[in-house]
């Protein structure tokens, strides 16, 4: 009977997906990560029971499965906390939950699902897998509203070879009724939202607190170099942003740019926002194949874009791509990711770098 | 799956559940009750006062039954700490670092709230409270020491007859600690020469739920569960009778089993300790190597998070446990392994195997050969720290 580690959150996907593990046949293991969080914020009673943490356990008491909690707060901190502060500090709007999957889902968990002797791993991701030939093909959930093939573009066929998405294959509403039917606890919480390490609050409390240096004052500028007022630090902004800026203007203004070399946010009326080429690097091929020459794909540039299309041409053996979109985007906002689809298939995707 | 956790609890002797079952159903009555199903389940209590009475040397109204062994240090700690300082002012109490939680956070807390000085004894590098150091921090105010027995982490025997000796120069009480030690140490108070002493049965194959509390005559104590008069007006509510019944028949064939208990598990520890450190680099032994109690064998594997050996194990098929491991993921070194002075990157990699009477020869090599791969496993995927 294959082995699968089935990486669980208390939440009612990974839930769902364990016990559907379990329908198929597989001998299941439940594992969970201990991630990090704020000094004074987790709990600090080294045998606390974090409420996620006892939901998780009850589910996998009611499937009889072994639950075993992982420690990943210091390479979680190390990892995607640091990336995150940094991303602010060069300027940008990082998303840690692709590095997460990356370095701590798919690698650090993934390390582990393996010592255990698991021949797979499994998430709660609304995305599926078709195998063709040799090739795991990546594709998007069937919920398009529920749809996360953006934030395991970073998947390398290896990976891809050894995962398994068991809730792909239904829709969300499916998913809760399942829960609901097998008395699993989790059914009716809610989603999760939101970054789990700012543990609800926002960023830019988050980010005052960790990196204050970042809240550097300094001048807003329109395009022509007319200074208009003083921002409070560029990593409060973010490309498109319009509330906020305490800017009076008998126009709408909007954040188009923010230079980090010379501290300036740069601010112009709707007319002026949009860019339509973006530069993406740390490109991922999903597919494994690398290609060669420039392709037509759908591209989402942010988690909850709309896909539009446009030219890819792959840079520098393809560790690098070149995107022109057919039409001017509105934020496209370097530190977040580009990923390219053809229909359902995740062709591959890249950090974007720079948006012009 | 091979269970190799026997001081976290053992299972329930099928000789002790058949004494306890009729005093679930039939024999039902409440000990404090007049008529004749209150004196039958009386009888019972008091029998099995006496079969403990018994084993621990001692006169059966010095014994009081409790829910747990944790029970029973707080009510030896708080009992004894309030009572003397209001009969004659002592104010400060003696414990250490590694004793369990019972003891130590009961201490902290009434350093807390109520008022006492805490010393904490020092520990040698076996994790033992020496009488030495004991006669150092004792002073004419010391409302109470107390001392485990035996460490149920590290497995290391205390001193106790001769921290004993020097308790009573000063006329100070002395409680010890001897839910881990029962199983298989002797248990005579006169022998020790204790004041106190705390016993839990899940310890040595009796029922979760149900501990002991011996307290000699004469020593200063009050209540710290108040209600009806049970207990010599010690310990309010209901006697739970089919698990005193548990407790004492479990006691009695420890006690009388010790011998041939003790002969089976000691050369299946001592062939665990010598084969570990025979096969594994970087390990160390924690505790003392013959002064630990026979089921015992504790260690520390430099560069590997308990945690995760744990989880290893236990998917490999063994179960043991670690004092820095934590259910949810969250490993901190433990107070005793830090007290001896371990650092963080050996503290964190703590592995206890205890051993018990299902335990086979066969189950031991099984594990041996398990284990250095699994450490290395532990090894290659712990976080540089």
């Amino acid at each position: 009977m294959p082995k699968v580690v089935i990486a669980m959150s208390g939440g009612v996907d990974s839930s769902v997906a364990a016990a559907l593990l379990k329908q198929q046949g597989y001998e299941v293991i439940g594992m969970m990560l201990r991630l990090w969080s704020e000094p004074g914020k987790e709990d600090s009673n080294r045998c606390c029971t974090p409420d996620s943490m006892a939901m998780a356990r009850r589910v996998a008491a009611k499937l009889e499965i072994p639950f075993y909690a992982v420690d990943a707060k210091e390479i979680f901190r190390n990892t995607v906390v640091e990336s995150f502060l940094q991303g602010y500090a060069q300027a940008e709007t990082p998303n840690p939950c692709l590095v997460c999957n990356r370095h701590i889902r798919w690698e650090f968990l993934f390390n582990h699902a393996k010592a255990m002797g698991a021949d797979f791993m499994a998430t709660g991701h609304y995305v599926r897998l078709h195998h063709e030939g040799t090739c795991v093909q990546l594709l998007k959930g069937v919920d398009p509203t529920k749809d996360q093939s953006y934030v395991l573009h970073v998947l390398t066929q290896e990976k891809l070879k050894q995962a398994l998405f068991p809730v792909g294959h239904y829709p969300k509403s499916e998913i809760r009724a399942m829960a609901e039917r097998m008395g699993l606890a989790a059914a009716k919480r809610p989603d999760s939202q939101d970054l789990c390490f700012l543990a609800g609050d926002d960023y830019r409390n988050f980010l005052q607190r960790h990196a204050p240096h970042l809240n550097r004052p300094g001048d807003i500028m329109t395009r022509d170099g007319r200074v208009l007022g003083q921002h409070t630090g560029l990593a409060n902004y973010t490309i498109g942003q319009r509330k906020g800026l305490n800017l009076a203007s008998s126009v709408p203004l909007y954040v188009l740019e923010k230079r980090a070399a010379e501290n300036i946010l740069v601010v112009g009326p709707a007319q002026e926002l949009g860019t339509q080429e973006l530069l993406a690097h740390n490109v991922n091929w999903t597919s494994g194949t690398v290609p060669t020459a420039p392709f037509y794909a759908m591209i989402k540039s942010r988690y909850t874009a709309r896909e539009t299309p446009g030219w890819v041409t792959p840079l520098d053996g393809g560790n690098r791509v070149h995107v022109r979109f057919d039409l001017p985007q509105r934020d496209i906002t370097p530190g977040q990711a580009a990923v390219f689809y053809q229909d359902d298939l995740v062709l591959g995707g890249g950090i974007i770098t720079q948006a012009r | 799956m091979i269970y190799l956790d026997y001081a976290a609890t053992t299972p329930l002797d099928s000789r002790v559940f058949d004494a306890m079952l009729p005093y679930f159903t039939e024999n039902f009555g409440n000990p404090s009750s007049t008529h004749r199903y209150g004196q039958k389940a009386e009888a019972a209590v008091e029998t099995a006062r006496e079969t403990i009475a018994g084993i621990l040397n001692c006169r059966p109204d010095e014994l009081i039954f409790t829910s747990c062994g944790s029970e029973s240090d707080n009510l030896a700690l708080r009992g004894v700490a309030l009572a003397r300082r209001k009969q004659s002012g002592a104010n400060r109490i003696l414990t250490a670092r590694a004793e369990h939680h019972a003891v130590s956070k009961t201490a902290e807390r009434l350093e807390k709230e109520d008022g006492f000085q805490v010393e904490w004894l020092p520990l040698d590098e076996f994790g033992r409270v020496t009488a030495q150091a004991v006669e150092q921090a004792l002073s004419a105010d010391t409302a109470l020491v107390s001392v485990m027995y035996s460490n149920n982490e590290i497995g290391t025997i205390n001193p106790i007859c001769q921290i004993a000796e020097i308790c009573r120069k000063y006329a100070v009480p002395l409680h010890t600690d001897a839910v881990q030690a029962a199983a298989y140490l002797p248990v005579d108070v006169e022998a020790l020469g204790v004041d106190l002493l705390s016993l839990g049965a899940h310890k040595f194959y009796g029922p979760k739920g149900i501990g002991a509390l011996y307290i000699r005559k004469g020593t200063p104590i009050q209540s710290i569960l108040t209600g009806g008069g049970q207990e010599f007006g010690l310990r309010a509510g209901t006697h739970n009778v089919p698990l005193i019944v548990g407790l004492a028949e479990a006691l009695r064939l420890a006690h009388v089993e010790r011998p041939q208990r003790v002969a089976h598990l000691l050369p299946l520890r001592d062939a665990i300790i010598a084969t570990v450190q025979e096969t594994i680099p970087d390990v160390r032994l924690t505790g003392h190597p013959t002064e630990r109690v026979p089921n015992h064998a504790s260690f520390v594997f430099k560069g590997v998070d308990g945690n995760l050996l744990i989880n290893l194990l236990d998917a490999a098929g063994f179960a043991c446990s670690s004092g820095s491991a934590c259910k949810t993921g969250n490993p901190q070194p433990s107070e005793v392994l830090t007290s001896l002075g371990l650092p963080r990157e050996w503290a964190l990699g703590s592995l206890r195997v205890t051993l018990g009477l299902g335990t086979t020869s066969e189950d031991v090599q099984a594990f041996l050969q398990t284990l250095p791969e699994v450490v290395e496993k532990a090894r290659e995927l712990s976080v540089p720290r």
